[in-house]
Protein backbone atom coordinates (compact mmCIF):
# COMPACT_ATOMS: atom_id res chain seq x y z
CA UNK A 1 0.00 0.00 0.00
CA UNK A 2 2.39 2.53 0.91
CA UNK A 3 4.41 1.49 -1.95
CA UNK A 4 1.70 2.18 -4.78
CA UNK A 5 0.83 5.38 -2.24
CA UNK A 6 4.89 6.59 -3.11
CA UNK A 7 4.32 5.57 -6.36
CA UNK A 8 1.36 7.81 -7.12
CA UNK A 9 2.91 10.00 -5.44
CA UNK A 10 6.05 10.26 -7.85
CA UNK A 11 4.07 10.11 -10.62
CA UNK A 12 1.98 12.82 -9.37
CA UNK A 13 5.23 15.07 -8.95
CA UNK A 14 6.40 14.40 -12.62
CA UNK A 15 3.39 15.17 -13.77
CA UNK A 16 3.01 18.12 -12.00
CA UNK A 17 6.76 19.22 -13.18
CA UNK A 18 6.22 18.12 -16.64
CA UNK A 19 2.96 20.20 -16.99
CA UNK A 20 4.61 23.46 -15.19
CA UNK A 21 7.78 22.92 -17.93
CA UNK A 22 4.64 22.84 -20.77
CA UNK A 23 3.08 26.03 -19.30
CA UNK A 24 6.36 27.67 -19.19
CA UNK A 25 6.93 27.10 -22.94
CA UNK A 26 3.68 28.09 -23.97
CA UNK A 27 4.61 31.76 -22.50
CA UNK A 28 7.73 31.77 -23.91
CA UNK A 29 6.76 30.91 -28.01
CA UNK A 30 3.75 33.46 -27.61
CA UNK A 31 5.26 36.35 -25.29
CA UNK A 32 3.32 39.23 -27.39
CA UNK A 33 -0.11 37.27 -26.80
CA UNK A 34 -2.90 37.48 -24.74
CA UNK A 35 -4.48 34.42 -22.44
CA UNK A 36 -7.24 33.06 -24.38
CA UNK A 37 -10.33 34.86 -23.25
CA UNK A 38 -8.76 38.17 -22.90
CA UNK A 39 -9.45 41.15 -24.53
CA UNK A 40 -8.07 42.82 -26.48
CA UNK A 41 -8.98 47.15 -28.26
CA UNK A 42 -8.42 48.91 -31.09
CA UNK A 43 -9.13 52.08 -31.68
CA UNK A 44 -10.23 54.03 -34.79
CA UNK A 45 -9.15 57.77 -34.85
CA UNK A 46 -7.89 59.95 -38.02
CA UNK A 47 -9.44 57.06 -40.58
CA UNK A 48 -6.32 54.81 -39.04
CA UNK A 49 -6.85 51.79 -36.97
CA UNK A 50 -4.66 51.34 -34.22
CA UNK A 51 -2.49 49.60 -34.05
CA UNK A 52 -3.45 48.46 -37.58
CA UNK A 53 -1.93 44.82 -37.29
CA UNK A 54 -2.56 42.89 -33.87
CA UNK A 55 -1.26 39.10 -33.22
CA UNK A 56 -3.89 37.09 -30.56
CA UNK A 57 -4.57 33.45 -29.53
CA UNK A 58 -7.23 31.90 -30.41
CA UNK A 59 -10.59 32.85 -27.85
CA UNK A 60 -9.52 36.12 -27.39
CA UNK A 61 -12.22 39.26 -28.31
CA UNK A 62 -11.21 42.15 -29.86
CA UNK A 63 -13.16 45.56 -29.08
CA UNK A 64 -13.14 48.36 -32.08
CA UNK A 65 -13.86 51.45 -30.60
CA UNK A 66 -14.41 54.88 -33.47
CA UNK A 67 -12.88 57.47 -31.31
CA UNK A 68 -12.89 59.81 -34.98
CA UNK A 69 -15.62 62.07 -35.57
CA UNK A 70 -16.83 60.59 -38.57
CA UNK A 71 -18.61 57.24 -38.75
CA UNK A 72 -16.50 53.84 -39.78
CA UNK A 73 -17.34 50.25 -39.96
CA UNK A 74 -15.14 47.27 -39.29
CA UNK A 75 -15.52 44.38 -42.43
CA UNK A 76 -13.54 41.46 -42.83
CA UNK A 77 -12.49 41.29 -46.35
CA UNK A 78 -13.16 37.45 -46.23
CA UNK A 79 -16.40 37.92 -44.70
CA UNK A 80 -15.90 36.76 -41.44
CA UNK A 81 -17.61 39.62 -39.61
CA UNK A 82 -18.86 42.69 -40.20
CA UNK A 83 -20.10 45.50 -38.01
CA UNK A 84 -23.07 47.92 -38.23
CA UNK A 85 -21.89 52.07 -38.60
CA UNK A 86 -20.28 52.73 -35.83
CA UNK A 87 -20.59 56.58 -35.24
CA UNK A 88 -18.15 58.38 -32.82
CA UNK A 89 -18.11 56.25 -29.31
CA UNK A 90 -19.43 53.67 -30.82
CA UNK A 91 -17.81 50.13 -30.04
CA UNK A 92 -18.14 46.52 -32.73
CA UNK A 93 -16.35 43.42 -30.91
CA UNK A 94 -15.68 39.97 -32.22
CA UNK A 95 -14.11 36.79 -30.82
CA UNK A 96 -11.61 34.97 -32.53
CA UNK A 97 -12.06 31.15 -32.35
CA UNK A 98 -10.03 30.03 -35.10
CA UNK A 99 -6.70 30.22 -35.96
CA UNK A 100 -5.74 32.55 -39.42
CA UNK A 101 -5.02 36.06 -40.59
CA UNK A 102 -8.00 38.34 -40.95
CA UNK A 103 -7.54 41.28 -42.92
CA UNK A 104 -10.07 43.82 -42.62
CA UNK A 105 -11.13 47.68 -43.74
CA UNK A 106 -13.57 50.09 -43.31
CA UNK A 107 -16.40 49.86 -45.90
CA UNK A 108 -17.35 53.48 -45.87
CA UNK A 109 -13.71 54.85 -46.46
CA UNK A 110 -12.02 51.53 -48.09
CA UNK A 111 -8.02 53.21 -48.04
CA UNK A 112 -8.31 52.34 -44.15
CA UNK A 113 -7.35 48.90 -43.22
CA UNK A 114 -5.82 46.52 -40.53
CA UNK A 115 -5.22 42.94 -39.61
CA UNK A 116 -5.96 40.60 -37.08
CA UNK A 117 -3.76 37.64 -37.06
CA UNK A 118 -4.63 34.89 -34.58
CA UNK A 119 -2.30 32.17 -33.32
CA UNK B 1 -10.74 88.88 -49.59
CA UNK B 2 -8.45 87.86 -46.77
CA UNK B 3 -9.78 88.50 -43.38
CA UNK B 4 -7.15 89.49 -40.45
CA UNK B 5 -7.15 86.63 -38.19
CA UNK B 6 -5.21 86.33 -35.65
CA UNK B 7 -2.47 83.48 -36.68
CA UNK B 8 -3.55 81.07 -33.79
CA UNK B 9 -4.33 77.70 -33.90
CA UNK B 10 -7.83 77.28 -32.27
CA UNK B 11 -8.69 73.74 -32.88
CA UNK B 12 -5.90 71.22 -32.91
CA UNK B 13 -7.76 68.32 -33.56
CA UNK B 14 -4.91 66.39 -35.62
CA UNK B 15 -2.29 67.52 -33.01
CA UNK B 16 -0.47 68.59 -36.26
CA UNK B 17 0.61 72.34 -35.64
CA UNK B 18 -0.96 73.18 -39.44
CA UNK B 19 -1.31 76.93 -39.85
CA UNK B 20 -4.84 77.60 -40.54
CA UNK B 21 -4.65 80.94 -41.77
CA UNK B 22 -2.01 79.41 -44.40
CA UNK B 23 -4.84 77.43 -45.38
CA UNK B 24 -6.99 79.48 -44.98
CA UNK B 25 -5.26 82.21 -47.57
CA UNK B 26 -5.26 79.27 -50.48
CA UNK B 27 -9.15 79.09 -49.94
CA UNK B 28 -9.77 82.63 -50.24
CA UNK B 29 -9.90 82.34 -54.00
CA UNK B 30 -12.73 79.85 -54.06
CA UNK B 31 -14.19 81.34 -51.06
CA UNK B 32 -15.06 84.90 -52.77
CA UNK B 33 -16.36 82.74 -55.81
CA UNK B 34 -14.91 81.98 -58.66
CA UNK B 35 -16.27 82.31 -62.22
CA UNK B 36 -14.54 79.83 -64.77
CA UNK B 37 -15.69 79.79 -68.48
CA UNK B 38 -14.05 78.06 -71.57
CA UNK B 39 -13.87 79.78 -74.22
CA UNK B 40 -12.42 78.46 -77.74
CA UNK B 41 -10.04 76.07 -75.53
CA UNK B 42 -8.87 78.51 -73.17
CA UNK B 43 -10.28 78.63 -69.34
CA UNK B 44 -10.80 81.74 -67.87
CA UNK B 45 -11.86 82.81 -64.73
CA UNK B 46 -12.75 86.10 -62.94
CA UNK B 47 -13.42 86.70 -59.46
CA UNK B 48 -17.06 87.29 -58.25
CA UNK B 49 -16.28 90.39 -57.09
CA UNK B 50 -15.22 91.43 -60.84
CA UNK B 51 -18.37 90.22 -62.53
CA UNK B 52 -19.70 93.86 -62.67
CA UNK B 53 -17.17 94.12 -65.24
CA UNK B 54 -18.45 91.50 -67.62
CA UNK B 55 -20.20 90.72 -70.34
CA UNK B 56 -24.02 89.87 -68.71
CA UNK B 57 -24.19 88.03 -72.58
CA UNK B 58 -21.44 86.03 -71.23
CA UNK B 59 -22.95 85.04 -68.36
CA UNK B 60 -26.36 84.17 -69.37
CA UNK B 61 -27.43 80.83 -70.47
CA UNK B 62 -29.93 78.64 -72.02
CA UNK B 63 -30.28 76.51 -68.87
CA UNK B 64 -28.91 77.10 -65.59
CA UNK B 65 -28.90 74.82 -62.75
CA UNK B 66 -27.33 74.66 -59.11
CA UNK B 67 -25.07 71.54 -57.76
CA UNK B 68 -25.40 71.09 -53.89
CA UNK B 69 -23.31 68.81 -52.41
CA UNK B 70 -22.39 66.54 -49.32
CA UNK B 71 -24.96 68.39 -46.58
CA UNK B 72 -24.59 65.18 -44.13
CA UNK B 73 -27.39 65.45 -42.34
CA UNK B 74 -27.33 64.16 -39.14
CA UNK B 75 -23.88 65.26 -38.36
CA UNK B 76 -23.56 67.21 -35.40
CA UNK B 77 -20.03 67.26 -34.50
CA UNK B 78 -17.56 70.45 -33.29
CA UNK B 79 -16.53 71.28 -37.09
CA UNK B 80 -20.43 71.86 -37.87
CA UNK B 81 -23.25 71.15 -34.89
CA UNK B 82 -26.02 72.36 -36.88
CA UNK B 83 -25.58 71.44 -40.67
CA UNK B 84 -29.34 72.31 -41.17
CA UNK B 85 -28.87 75.50 -40.74
CA UNK B 86 -25.72 75.36 -42.97
CA UNK B 87 -28.34 73.66 -45.98
CA UNK B 88 -30.81 76.36 -45.10
CA UNK B 89 -28.22 78.91 -46.08
CA UNK B 90 -27.69 77.38 -49.24
CA UNK B 91 -31.25 77.01 -50.18
CA UNK B 92 -31.47 80.90 -49.07
CA UNK B 93 -28.72 81.26 -51.76
CA UNK B 94 -30.13 79.42 -54.41
CA UNK B 95 -33.23 81.54 -53.60
CA UNK B 96 -31.23 84.72 -53.99
CA UNK B 97 -29.72 83.76 -57.56
CA UNK B 98 -31.21 86.64 -60.16
CA UNK B 99 -31.55 83.49 -62.65
CA UNK B 100 -33.38 80.70 -60.71
CA UNK B 101 -31.95 77.73 -61.47
CA UNK B 102 -34.00 75.34 -63.46
CA UNK B 103 -32.98 71.99 -61.08
CA UNK B 104 -30.78 71.06 -58.61
CA UNK B 105 -28.02 68.09 -58.73
CA UNK B 106 -27.35 67.07 -54.62
CA UNK B 107 -23.84 64.99 -55.63
CA UNK B 108 -24.69 62.90 -52.22
CA UNK B 109 -23.64 62.21 -48.95
CA UNK B 110 -27.05 63.50 -48.40
CA UNK B 111 -27.41 62.14 -45.05
CA UNK B 112 -24.70 61.27 -42.44
CA UNK B 113 -25.53 58.11 -41.57
CA UNK B 114 -28.53 56.56 -43.89
CA UNK B 115 -30.97 57.09 -41.44
CA UNK B 116 -34.46 58.14 -42.35
CA UNK B 117 -34.97 60.61 -40.77
CA UNK B 118 -31.86 62.75 -41.90
CA UNK B 119 -33.39 62.19 -45.87
CA UNK B 120 -36.19 63.61 -44.84
CA UNK B 121 -34.42 66.34 -43.10
CA UNK B 122 -32.60 67.43 -46.51
CA UNK B 123 -35.89 66.94 -48.97
CA UNK B 124 -38.04 69.29 -46.31
CA UNK B 125 -35.14 72.13 -46.32
CA UNK B 126 -35.33 71.65 -50.15
CA UNK B 127 -38.93 71.96 -50.58
CA UNK B 128 -38.10 75.74 -50.40
CA UNK B 129 -36.10 75.73 -53.14
CA UNK B 130 -36.83 78.00 -56.16
CA UNK B 131 -36.01 75.32 -58.17
CA UNK B 132 -38.80 72.27 -57.83
CA UNK B 133 -36.70 69.33 -59.96
CA UNK B 134 -33.92 67.81 -57.81
CA UNK B 135 -31.63 65.06 -58.74
CA UNK B 136 -29.55 62.97 -56.85
CA UNK B 137 -27.01 60.58 -56.54
CA UNK B 138 -25.46 58.65 -53.43
CA UNK B 139 -22.24 58.89 -51.80
CA UNK B 140 -20.90 57.04 -49.06
CA UNK B 141 -22.74 57.99 -46.57
CA UNK B 142 -26.10 57.14 -48.15
CA UNK B 143 -25.71 53.50 -48.77
CA UNK B 144 -24.29 52.16 -45.50
CA UNK B 145 -26.79 49.98 -44.84
CA UNK B 146 -28.42 46.67 -46.96
CA UNK B 147 -27.03 47.73 -50.07
CA UNK B 148 -28.19 51.22 -49.88
CA UNK B 149 -31.60 49.95 -49.69
CA UNK B 150 -33.14 53.04 -48.34
CA UNK B 151 -31.45 55.79 -50.71
CA UNK B 152 -32.73 53.58 -54.02
CA UNK B 153 -36.22 53.18 -52.76
CA UNK B 154 -36.32 56.57 -52.19
CA UNK B 155 -34.46 58.01 -55.04
CA UNK B 156 -33.84 55.13 -57.32
CA UNK B 157 -37.02 55.57 -59.23
CA UNK B 158 -36.37 55.77 -63.01
CA UNK B 159 -32.84 54.88 -62.25
CA UNK B 160 -30.67 51.56 -63.14
CA UNK B 161 -31.05 48.98 -60.56
CA UNK B 162 -27.94 50.37 -59.43
CA UNK B 163 -28.88 53.62 -58.77
CA UNK B 164 -27.48 55.20 -62.29
CA UNK B 165 -29.27 56.83 -64.87
CA UNK B 166 -29.40 59.69 -67.81
CA UNK B 167 -31.53 62.69 -68.91
CA UNK B 168 -31.79 65.47 -70.71
CA UNK B 169 -32.20 68.75 -70.22
CA UNK B 170 -32.22 71.61 -73.41
CA UNK B 171 -30.10 69.71 -75.27
CA UNK B 172 -27.68 68.46 -72.71
CA UNK B 173 -27.04 65.13 -71.64
CA UNK B 174 -26.98 64.37 -67.96
CA UNK B 175 -25.49 61.20 -66.31
CA UNK B 176 -25.85 60.46 -62.74
CA UNK B 177 -23.56 57.54 -61.64
CA UNK B 178 -22.63 55.69 -58.47
CA UNK B 179 -19.64 54.95 -57.46
CA UNK B 180 -19.79 54.68 -53.80
CA UNK B 181 -21.15 51.02 -54.01
CA UNK B 182 -19.15 47.83 -53.85
CA UNK B 183 -15.76 49.17 -52.70
CA UNK B 184 -13.01 47.77 -52.07
CA UNK B 185 -10.10 47.46 -49.19
CA UNK B 186 -7.30 49.70 -49.84
CA UNK B 187 -9.11 50.59 -53.10
CA UNK B 188 -11.34 53.92 -54.19
CA UNK B 189 -14.59 54.88 -55.40
CA UNK B 190 -15.48 52.43 -57.94
CA UNK B 191 -18.22 52.45 -61.23
CA UNK B 192 -18.52 48.41 -62.16
CA UNK B 193 -18.65 46.57 -65.47
CA UNK B 194 -22.70 47.13 -65.44
CA UNK B 195 -22.42 50.33 -64.71
CA UNK B 196 -19.74 51.08 -67.64
CA UNK B 197 -21.93 49.26 -70.01
CA UNK B 198 -24.58 51.07 -69.58
CA UNK B 199 -22.79 54.36 -70.05
CA UNK B 200 -21.28 53.30 -73.92
CA UNK B 201 -24.99 52.13 -74.67
CA UNK B 202 -26.63 55.13 -73.24
CA UNK B 203 -24.06 57.98 -75.16
CA UNK B 204 -23.07 55.33 -77.96
CA UNK B 205 -25.99 56.88 -80.82
CA UNK B 206 -25.43 60.53 -79.33
CA UNK B 207 -24.38 63.62 -81.93
CA UNK B 208 -20.69 64.66 -80.70
CA UNK B 209 -21.90 67.85 -80.46
CA UNK B 210 -24.05 67.26 -77.81
CA UNK B 211 -22.80 68.82 -73.83
CA UNK B 212 -22.21 66.45 -71.36
CA UNK B 213 -22.40 66.52 -68.06
CA UNK B 214 -21.37 63.70 -65.67
CA UNK B 215 -21.91 64.11 -61.52
CA UNK B 216 -21.11 61.19 -59.08
CA UNK B 217 -20.24 61.67 -55.70
CA UNK B 218 -16.49 60.93 -55.84
CA UNK B 219 -14.29 62.49 -58.01
CA UNK B 220 -14.08 60.92 -61.55
CA UNK B 221 -10.18 62.34 -61.29
CA UNK B 222 -7.45 60.94 -59.16
CA UNK B 223 -7.54 64.44 -56.83
CA UNK B 224 -5.67 62.61 -53.92
CA UNK B 225 -5.40 58.79 -54.07
CA UNK B 226 -3.68 58.30 -50.18
CA UNK B 227 -7.11 59.91 -49.14
CA UNK B 228 -9.18 57.39 -51.27
CA UNK B 229 -10.13 60.91 -53.51
CA UNK B 230 -10.11 59.32 -56.82
CA UNK B 231 -12.32 56.33 -58.82
CA UNK B 232 -10.69 52.77 -60.06
CA UNK B 233 -12.47 52.76 -63.08
CA UNK B 234 -13.31 55.96 -64.40
CA UNK B 235 -10.65 56.41 -67.24
CA UNK B 236 -13.11 53.74 -69.22
CA UNK B 237 -16.15 55.77 -68.66
CA UNK B 238 -14.29 59.23 -69.91
CA UNK B 239 -12.92 56.79 -72.94
CA UNK B 240 -16.34 56.34 -73.50
CA UNK B 241 -17.01 60.05 -73.83
CA UNK B 242 -14.44 61.01 -75.84
CA UNK B 243 -16.02 61.95 -79.10
CA UNK B 244 -17.82 64.93 -77.63
CA UNK B 245 -17.11 67.86 -77.73
CA UNK B 246 -17.54 69.25 -74.45
CA UNK B 247 -18.05 67.42 -70.97
CA UNK B 248 -18.12 68.66 -67.63
CA UNK B 249 -17.48 66.32 -64.64
CA UNK B 250 -19.12 67.26 -61.32
CA UNK B 251 -18.89 65.66 -57.98
CA UNK B 252 -18.70 66.31 -54.37
CA UNK B 253 -16.81 64.41 -51.53
CA UNK B 254 -13.53 66.12 -50.95
CA UNK B 255 -15.50 69.24 -49.62
CA UNK B 256 -13.49 71.88 -51.20
CA UNK B 257 -13.47 73.09 -54.88
CA UNK B 258 -11.17 71.98 -57.18
CA UNK B 259 -11.09 72.50 -61.05
CA UNK B 260 -9.29 70.76 -63.61
CA UNK B 261 -9.08 71.12 -67.25
CA UNK B 262 -7.94 67.58 -69.53
CA UNK B 263 -8.69 68.17 -73.54
CA UNK B 264 -12.55 68.38 -73.78
CA UNK B 265 -13.13 67.52 -70.24
CA UNK B 266 -13.21 70.24 -67.38
CA UNK B 267 -13.91 68.22 -63.94
CA UNK B 268 -15.19 70.56 -61.07
CA UNK B 269 -15.87 69.31 -57.17
CA UNK B 270 -18.00 71.29 -55.09
CA UNK B 271 -18.07 72.59 -51.58
CA UNK B 272 -20.01 70.61 -48.62
CA UNK B 273 -22.98 72.43 -47.41
CA UNK B 274 -21.78 70.93 -43.79
CA UNK B 275 -18.43 70.96 -43.12
CA UNK B 276 -15.17 72.04 -44.99
CA UNK B 277 -12.12 68.91 -45.37
CA UNK B 278 -8.40 69.91 -45.30
CA UNK B 279 -6.89 70.44 -49.04
CA UNK B 280 -4.94 66.78 -50.16
CA UNK B 281 -2.39 66.41 -47.66
CA UNK B 282 -2.13 69.47 -45.49
CA UNK B 283 -3.77 67.34 -42.69
CA UNK B 284 -3.35 63.76 -41.40
CA UNK B 285 -6.46 62.42 -42.60
CA UNK B 286 -9.39 63.79 -44.49
CA UNK B 287 -12.07 64.49 -41.53
CA UNK B 288 -14.30 67.26 -41.09
CA UNK B 289 -12.06 70.32 -40.36
CA UNK B 290 -12.76 72.98 -37.57
CA UNK B 291 -12.58 76.61 -38.45
CA UNK B 292 -13.24 79.36 -36.02
CA UNK B 293 -17.24 79.60 -36.08
CA UNK B 294 -17.21 83.09 -37.90
CA UNK B 295 -15.06 81.53 -40.59
CA UNK B 296 -17.44 78.00 -41.28
CA UNK B 297 -20.09 79.53 -43.68
CA UNK B 298 -16.80 80.98 -46.07
CA UNK B 299 -16.05 78.05 -46.93
CA UNK B 300 -19.45 75.69 -47.27
CA UNK B 301 -20.78 76.82 -50.71
CA UNK B 302 -23.37 76.13 -53.45
CA UNK B 303 -22.27 75.79 -57.48
CA UNK B 304 -23.72 77.77 -60.40
CA UNK B 305 -23.65 76.18 -63.56
CA UNK B 306 -24.97 77.92 -67.04
CA UNK B 307 -25.35 76.88 -70.00
CA UNK B 308 -25.37 79.01 -73.39
CA UNK B 309 -26.00 77.53 -76.38
CA UNK B 310 -23.21 77.61 -79.02
CA UNK B 311 -20.90 78.21 -76.12
CA UNK B 312 -18.15 75.49 -76.01
CA UNK B 313 -18.22 74.46 -72.36
CA UNK B 314 -20.48 75.29 -69.45
CA UNK B 315 -20.02 78.59 -67.47
CA UNK B 316 -19.23 77.44 -63.61
CA UNK B 317 -19.63 79.59 -60.78
CA UNK B 318 -18.96 78.75 -57.00
CA UNK B 319 -20.26 80.12 -54.50
CA UNK B 320 -19.58 80.77 -50.51
CA UNK B 321 -22.32 81.09 -47.72
CA UNK B 322 -21.02 83.53 -46.27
Amino acid sequence: MRKSVFIAGVMLTVMASLGRTALKHEVFAVSAQQEPGSRVEVKIDNFSFGPAAITVSAGTTVTWTNRDDIPHTVVSTEKVFKSKVLDTDEKFSFTFTKAGEYPYFCSIHPKMTGKVVVQ
Amino acid sequence: MVRNTKDEILHDHNHDGVDRRGFLKCMAWAGTGAFCVMQGGVLKSYSMSRLSDMNPEDMKGELSFVQISDSHMGFNKAANPDVAATLQAAVDKINALSTPPEFLLHTGDISHLSKPEEFDGVEQILKSASAKDIFYVPGEHDVLNDDGKEYLGRFGKGAQPGGWYSFEKKGVHFLGLVNVMNLKAGGLGTLGHEQLEWLERDVKHLKASTPIVVFAHIPLWSVYPEWGWGTEDSAQALAYLKKFGSVTVLNGHIHQTMQKVEGNVTFHTACSTAFPQPKPGEAPSPGPMKVPAEQLRSLLGITDVNYVRGKHALAVVDSTLG
